[in-house]
């Protein structure tokens, strides 16, 4: 055997002038997979800015959508955020799947320890926050003013701010690829080993400020569209005739408020023990190390609920219009949403049963886990049952609504498995609680989030996504998925361990060649659909919506606005009667108003979010790197920036009745020329 | 949620007006910011929650260092709790005189709220230092990290409190008692409060309860 050389792990040099950075630090110098990575970053990203100079677009951005406060840009924002960190995501995984398929008899594959170590750490944490996250948010955020007939969010420059925390966070992660490492801790960085003395370096660094910056940002856009949803209801929308979606909205910001503040005081106390030295978390002076463990999952299990709560409302929406009836036991699916937003506190031990807190503890925490498959159960009898009798129509979103359906119920049964303590006593850290929790998210998170995309897609750009391609990515990605993920369920069962890079046993070769090549379908499958996206924006004249804003036959308010909708959403707000206000709407064939405008009350654009996201990023680039003379002066900055920001006491303007008629008029034509009378589309 | 039946406007038919509100006004500048504060209290209490949950288990672990008996001076931060509960007091006389719109009632009020809050940080400062002159520093065992911790998180939530009181005083002599000012006012007022609350609990689970152990 041949040993790949070890980095060394010696505590970084460090100097006033640049802290801890050193030519040791740049990692494409020594890797050469690394230095062909940022290569092509460095040329791709000198390429987009030559294309957007040259188009002369920085301007447009800028005022059009990096200062916008509207949540539709706001929220496709977070879309692109999200599609680009999981592109990202995903080559971690393929390199993951190629190392595990080479490393056998004798062989090390081609990634060192101290370069696998970080993949497997970087991949949980972009996938977990960076790409589902952004997903979730930027779906809540397009989607829930509309769903309740609202013209924006609560609070609209904290809206552009969050998402410019989340992209500093994305951009600490991004930086750790060529400057210095990320964690080789594993996605949650428990101590000892992401403590001073195991970790000396810069990576675990990265970790805590990425997630300490977009953490501010997720925790401050939760309290956002709480309010939005609590104040900025249509007339007439009570609780009980929310959306589904908004509903399920509803409770993952609840989660989210009683959730990240977990989070961000979990990493300050893993910062002050890296920083200050104190020992909350080592092993000598009285610290805990557990405690840690079980700190970082009272967050970490709400956040997976945080996730699939609001794709669950992505299901019901799609489940109801493409069977054309209204949903199936609807109010069994609000309180189901609501025992599962409670009950997901009650399980986070499972998480570690091997901890040894004795068998009542165990006890309490396996049946609260294996309870919370019982309103899960419901919604998907209500699934299915609104699918009963349905005129279901197998469009794009409905196909992955059915691959979750199955996908996501296996994946659910084997999370039941896991809950019996003395089982995963056996399973605990082994493939099988990985092929699990990838079978709930990407059954569930993943596969809802294309649908959600290809079913809002019109809403957004006034034209359906292309449906062949579509359907390519669709047959790439489920088979692919239950290939690369069935031989992990297998091996988990023998006792094969997660995390590791190199393998004794020869016979678990197949498996992982197996894995590899289901990877490389899910490969295929994201080709497939970033082809349907490019396809779908150049054919876009045949693909455009010719119903003047409804193209699924809808049920929810978002359908009965134009695609895209103007930037005040409503010209007047709806007054809500029933439940599928929007199909009430089309059968009482009420029509839209055509004069009688007034002025509209919209928030302004602002720059403040850009700079005062971009003071705390390099504030944390300074604290990550121990450059003070960065830090402190960014420090005080982002202080003085906030409070010049609150003596800004003009933040909002009226939209003048002419242009909101001007506007009404070219949609009153579009309809005229397309044959409808609003109202009675479809 | 008002009852729809009531939008129709005359000489629009009576549908249109059912299911579209012809007769809207704007949402009132505002509408949602106390909701919305009240709720980042609560995320910022949960904070506070996680990191009491960190002292209730190291805050016996002494790694053969000194322990509360040895460090607390309860006369000392018995004077430094009225410190902050007359802070309270002058925050809630500022509102009344908010409330009866006098300008410089409620800057005069503001200023004496931020002088008892700068007593109380000066005197936690003082026990900080004396602490750690004494050896009893954040590093020194598991209770001390939590230890500082808290109290030093509170106190750092003062000093933010402190800024914004000032930010406040200078914005209220700009614009006066307008509606965005009353507000921020307002929230603050629930910060400061918050704050009270917070150390209440500091005082009794960290000091009395200390002195117990």
């Amino acid at each position: 055997m041949t040993a790949v050389p070890l980095p060394a792990t010696a505590p970084p040099q460090w100097t006033p002038l640049l802290g801890r950075i050193s030519l040791e630090q740049l990692p494409f110098l020594h890797e050469p997979i690394v230095a062909a990575t940022f290569a092509g970053v460095i040329l791709g990203g000198i390429a987009l800015v030559g294309v957007l100079t040259y188009f002369r677009l920085w301007g447009y951005l800028w005022k059009e959508w990096f200062t916008s406060v509207d949540h539709k840009k706001i929220g496709i924002m977070y879309m692109i955020l999200g599609l680009v960190m999981f592109v990202r995501g995903f080559a971690d995984a393929l390199m993951m799947r190629l190392q595990q398929a080479l490393a056998f008899n004798g062989s090390q594959g081609y990634l060192n320890p101290h370069h696998f170590d970080q993949v497997f750490t970087v991949h949980g944490v972009i996938m977990i926050f960076f790409a589902a996250m952004p997903f979730v948010t930027g779906l809540m955020n397009y989607v829930v003013p509309l769903q309740i007939g609202a013209r924006d969010v609560s609070f609209p420059f904290l809206n552009n701010f969050s998402f410019w925390m989340t992209t500093g966070g994305a951009v600490l992660v991004m930086a750790s690829l060529f400057l210095g490492e990320f964690g080789q801790t594993g996605w949650l960085a428990f101590p000892p080993l992401s403590g001073a003395t195991y970790s000396p370096g810069v990576g675990v660094d990265y970790y805590i400020w990425s997630l300490q910056v977009a953490g501010v940002g997720t925790t401050l856009s939760g309290i956002n569209l709480l309010a939005t949803i609590i104040k900025m209801r249509a007339p007439g929308m009570t609780m009980m005739r929310m959306p589904v979606f908004t509903w399920t909205a509803l409770c993952t910001n609840v989660l989210i408020i009683a959730s990240f503040p977990v989070l961000t005081a979990v990493l300050v106390l893993l910062s002050l023990d890296r920083y200050v030295g104190t020992n909350f978390f080592t092993n000598d002076f009285g610290g805990s190390p557990m405690m840690y463990v079980n700190m970082i999952w009272i967050w970490g299990h709400p956040e997976v609920y945080i996730l699939i709560l609001p794709i669950f409302g992505v299901f019901s929406e799609i489940t109801s219009t493409f069977s054309g009836k209204r949903l199936f036991g609807y109010t069994s699916m609000v309180y189901a949403s609501i025992v599962i937003t409670i009950l997901s506190y009650l399980v986070w031990l499972h998480h570690f049963f091997t901890m040894g807190s004795g068998a009542s503890v165990n006890s309490f925490f396996g049946i609260t886990t294996m309870v919370i498959s019982i309103p899960t159960g419901a919604k998907l009898f209500n699934w299915l049952f609104t699918m009963y009798r349905g005129r279901i129509r197998y469009e794009l979103p409905m196909m992955w609504t059915i691959a979750f359906m199955f996908t996501f119920t296996i994946g659910g049964m084997t999370g039941v498995l896991l809950a019996v303590p003395p089982a995963d006593f056996v399973l605990h850290n082994s493939l099988f609680l990985i092929a699990h929790f990838h079978n709930v998210i990407i059954g569930g998170v993943v596969f809802g989030t294309f649908a959600a995309i290809n079913y809002w897609w019109p809403k957004a750009f006034g034209f359906k996504l292309n449906k062949f391609w579509g359907m390519v990515s669709f047959w790439c990605w489920v088979p692919g998925f239950w290939l690369a993920f069935t031989p992990l369920y297998m091996m988990g069962l023998m006792g094969v361990t997660r995390r590791t890079r190199v393998f004794d046993d020869p016979s678990l070769q197949p498996y992982f060649i197996v894995a590899l090549l289901g990877a490389l379908l899910i490969g295929a499958g994201i080709a497939a659909m970033v082809i349907q996206y490019g396809v779908s924006i150049w054919k876009r004249e045949a693909l455009a919506d010719k119903t003047g804003g409804d193209p699924w036959n809808g049920r929810s308010l978002e359908w009965s606005t134009s695609s895209p909708p103007p930037n005040y959403n409503f010209a007047f707000t709806p007054i809500v009667h029933d439940l599928d206000a929007w199909a009430d709407m089309k059968q009482a064939k009420v029509g839209r108003p055509t004069e009688g405008y007034r002025p509209i009350h919209m928030p302004r654009n602002t720059g403040a979010g850009v700079v005062l996201a971009g003071l705390s990023t390099i504030l944390g680039f300074g604290l990550i790197w121990h450059i003070w003379w960065i830090a402190a002066p960014a420090l005080v900055a982002l202080i003085l920036g906030s409070i010049i920001h609150t003596f800004n006491y003009k933040r909002d303007y009226h939209i003048p009745v002419d242009v909101v008629a001007a506007k009404e008029a070219e949609r009153t034509a579009e309809l005229e020329r397309l044959g409808k009378t609003q109202g009675a589309a479809a | 949620m008002s009852d729809a039946t009531h939008h129709d406007v005359s000489g629009v038919p009576s549908k249109l007006g059912r299911y579209w509100d012809l007769n809207e006004h704007d949402h009132p500048e505002g509408h949602s910011t106390m909701l919305g504060f009240w709720v980042y209290l609560m995320s910022d209490c949960l904070i506070f929650a996680m990191l009491f949950a960190a002292f209730g288990v190291l805050g016996g672990n002494y790694a053969a260092g000194p322990g509360p008996k040895e460090l607390f001076e309860l006369p000392l931060v018995a004077v430094n709790t009225s410190m902050l509960l007359f802070s309270s007091i002058t925050y809630g006389f500022a509102m009344l005189a908010m409330q009866r719109g006098s300008v410089s009632q409620t800057q005069m009020w503001l200023l004496v709220t931020a002088v008892f809050g700068a007593a109380f940080l000066s005197i936690e400062l003082y026990e900080f230092s004396n602490l750690i002159h004494e050896g009893a520093t954040p590093q020194r065992s598991a209770f001390l990290s939590a230890f500082f911790t808290l109290v030093g998180t509170h106190g750092l939530h003062v000093t933010f409190g402190l800024i914004w009181l000032f930010t406040m005083v200078v914005q209220v002599s700009r614009k006066g008692l307008i509606q965005a000012n009353k507000r921020r006012l307002m929230c603050l007022s629930l910060f400061w409060h918050f704050l009270d609350v917070v150390w209440i609990g500091v005082f009794t689970f960290v000091y009395l309860m200390g002195m117990l152990r």
